[in-house]
């Protein structure tokens, strides 16, 4: 069982994929992992021990930048996988313009993050903003979405959903569209509800799908930056910056050997999350 | 013997053929490329300075290229510097961020310009690298850190000029009884969130006047520092006696400049550039502004912040050094800043001999001059007199501006940013 199959390709033929693999990736990796201990300006590298790591834990934004990380990883993630399952199983159902409905809900992905980001901070602007000046006209006084610290980053992750969800929901149709109809046609017959129908059939049939979303969403989420950074620089003060913002910043002010050492720590941090799920989430997986 | 023979003439030939196109190429057009920042008087100024460059030189031309202001902005220069992928010709800041590009090697010697001659000595001390060579020539005039206010509401309500801080928060109180908006800030453009406690530097020299000194060597520190740590008490006061405007977090540079000269605001505490993107937006305010100094405990004792206007650069790795340095020539004599103040009219006090401020300066220029000219009345901005300066200055003051966080706190997580940018700079008591 575990003799290795020859390849059916000899070294020439994957040796170009090899050299890319290698320039690209590998070197790339080791090098990250050797500029970590150095203090490095991009020309010359002085090797300073783990004086990075002890600066960058011992920084007050990136504790908070820590915990930011990974309410929102799991917030958005778990809001993309609640609503793509309800919106996929809406437009798996027989409605007026399916196709349509499809396609208007998968848009958001396909439009530029930074756009997204920019436009909404547009209509989150706190006195001028259309979510503000709309509520106002009811008579309530909307709140500061971007600019209130405690619920900037919020704000961000509602935006990161809406533009996400439509991935989430296509994973789910096509999960849902594996699922034979006899399933259903035999519950109905034996007296389901449609409650019933969805937590014993859909859902447990649905698995592999939900599987897909929450990692790829979960990780998504974890090294998120764009939408963040388009919206509010992980402003105001420090009060939505998340990992990945807080070590652009240490490379925008030309602090490169750190910035790398948070990149290796936001690398181990990805893995220490995702590895351990995916496992238990294939280990579950065998009992089906 | 044969084969080296072969390999020499190869050689002879190969260097008659680089003559031969270099002496072409000398005949033929240089196209010079240039990275500046985009606000719009810089862009203009270019705009005047290349025009008039290539008219009295027909075989000179430019490719101007505008980069975004601030902590990106740094990034790109610091980045492209590195990699010697820069413009033949860029401005950027000078002083202590002029300091962190590493002059010595990565920018051309500027110290045999003909010019050189013309440019006063305080310019020159901020664009010197630690070798001891001048390696820049100034873009513009002079600036001071203090405080816009609008001309109307003063007469309105019979205000005066603060001298003090009191008199200051006195003001604000009946600008804000009159139910107008005492001080705007913007906190979405974060830079300008740090004005109250870079413009106090005046008054922390004044107080302690080895401040600077001492803290370059890792000896003072903002905390510690009473007269250091009032920039934040003052962020914090504004804030908590309700005088900003209610988009404080969203509004931008562009939009305080315009409320102070509207007067839907009466003080914007900003650097003097600020006038030139009042007469780009509201031609009709320019004159509805007036600037004075942030005034600090002692009346007696008040004087103005000064900001070195930005430099102007060759990067070592041109291929166009020479050319490059004819036209940074140029910059640097009374006729390029002739050119500079046609396009966008005088800003404040220029640092090149010989090139006078026109009679009819706005009002806020001419509030500033008094400072400049009665001596002894104006310090420069910490940035100038040291190379250390945190750059998560302008995130803690946003904090301390929106109440998130204690003034007394901000002045020591300010301490901690300092002692990070002291380590990463390799420099030496860190």
């Amino acid at each position: 069982m575990n003799m290795k199959q020859p390849s059916p390709y000899p070294y020439w033929f994957i040796a170009p994929a090899a050299v890319v693999y290698t320039v690209l990736f590998l070197v790339p990796t080791a090098a990250s992992f050797w500029f970590c201990f150095t203090r490095w300006d991009l020309d010359t590298a002085q090797f300073i021990g783990l004086d990075n790591f002890r600066q960058f834990l011992s920084e007050p934004s990136l504790t908070g930048g820590l915990v930011n990380t990974l309410i929102y990883a799991f917030i958005t993630s778990g809001a993309k996988t609640v609503l793509g399952l309800l919106l996929a199983v809406f437009l798996t159902s027989k409605v007026f313009g399916q196709g349509l409905m499809r396609n208007v809900m998968f848009f958001p992905t396909l439009v530029s993050t930074i756009g997204v980001g920019i436009t909404f901070s547009t209509l989150m602007h706190p006195t001028r903003g259309v979510f503000n000046v709309a509520l106002a006209a009811l008579g309530i006084d909307g709140p500061g979405w971007l600019v209130d610290p405690r619920l900037a980053l919020f704000s961000i992750a509602i935006v990161d959903v809406w533009k996400g969800v439509g991935l989430a929901t296509l994973i789910y149709i096509a999960g849902l569209a594996s699922i034979s109809p006899e399933y259903y046609d035999a519950a109905r017959v034996d007296g389901a509800r449609p409650w019933d129908s969805f937590w014993k059939i859909t859902l447990p049939l649905v698995r592999p799908a939900t599987v897909t979303v929450i990692i790829l969403s979960l990780i998504g989420g974890l090294r998120s930056f764009d939408v963040i950074w388009a919206m509010t620089r992980g402003g105001p003060g420090f009060a939505s910056d998340v990992l990945a913002s807080v070590i652009y910043k240490q490379y925008q002010a030309g602090f490169y050997g750190l910035a790398t050492a948070g990149n290796v720590m936001l690398f181990f941090l990805i893995a220490a999350i995702i590895l351990p799920l995916t496992f238990w989430f294939n280990a579950r997986q065998v009992e089906f | 013997m044969t084969k080296v023979t072969m390999r020499g003439l190869l050689m002879i030939g190969a260097a008659v053929a680089g003559f031969g196109l270099m002496a072409h190429g000398a005949m033929a057009d240089t196209t010079l490329t240039l990275s500046s920042d985009n606000n719009v008087d810089t862009v203009k100024a270019f705009d005047a300075l290349t025009k008039a460059y290539t008219a009295a030189h027909p075989d000179i031309k430019f490719e101007i290229d505008n980069r975004p202001g601030g902590a990106e902005g740094d990034n790109l220069v610091k980045t492209r510097l590195s990699t010697g992928e820069m413009a033949d010709i860029f401005q950027y800041n000078s002083g202590s961020l002029f300091q962190a590009l590493k002059p010595d090697k990565n920018l051309a010697d500027l110290s045999d310009l003909p010019n050189q001659a013309n440019i006063l000595e305080s310019f020159k001390l901020v664009v010197t690298s630690p070798d001891g060579k001048v390696r820049g020539v100034p873009f513009g005039a002079a600036m001071g850190g203090g405080i816009y206010y609008n001309k109307k509401i003063y007469a309105d309500l019979g205000l005066k000029i603060p001298t003090t801080w009191k008199d200051f928060i006195a003001n604000c109180e009946k600008i804000k009884a009159a139910g107008k908006v005492a001080v705007a800030q913007t906190y979405k453009d974060t830079w300008s969130s740090q004005l109250f406690v870079l413009a106090d530097f005046y008054n922390v020299q004044a107080a302690v006047p080895n401040f600077a000194a001492d803290y370059t060597a890792n000896k003072a520190k903002y905390a510690t520092t009473p007269a250091a740590a009032k920039g934040f008490d003052h962020l914090q006061e504004v804030f908590k006696a309700g005088y900003l405007n209610k988009d404080f977090g969203a509004a931008t540079f562009s939009e305080g400049m315009k409320m102070v000269a509207t007067g839907t605001a009466a003080h914007y505490p900003m650097l003097t550039f600020g006038i030139g993107d009042v007469k780009q937006n509201e031609p009709n305010n320019v004159n509805d502004i007036g600037f004075f100094a942030q005034p600090g405990d002692d009346a007696t004792k008040n004087g103005l912040t000064v900001w070195m206007p930005s430099g102007v650069y060759v990067p070592a790795a041109s291929k166009h050094v020479k050319e490059a340095k004819d036209f940074l020539n140029f910059v640097a004599s009374a006729e390029g800043c002739k050119a500079m103040i046609d396009a966008n009219g005088a800003t404040g006090p220029y640092l090149i001999k010989g090139c006078a401020l026109p009679k009819d300066v706005p009002a806020s220029v001419a509030d500033m001059l008094p400072y400049f000219q009665e001596g002894g009345h104006t310090a420069p901005a910490l940035e100038f007199v040291s190379p250390i300066k945190g750059p998560a200055l302008e995130q803690i003051t946003v904090e301390v501006g929106s109440g998130i966080r204690p003034a007394a706190d901000a002045a020591a997580l300010y301490d901690q940013d300092v002692a990070k940018q002291g380590k990463q700079l390799g420099l030496p008591n860190w």
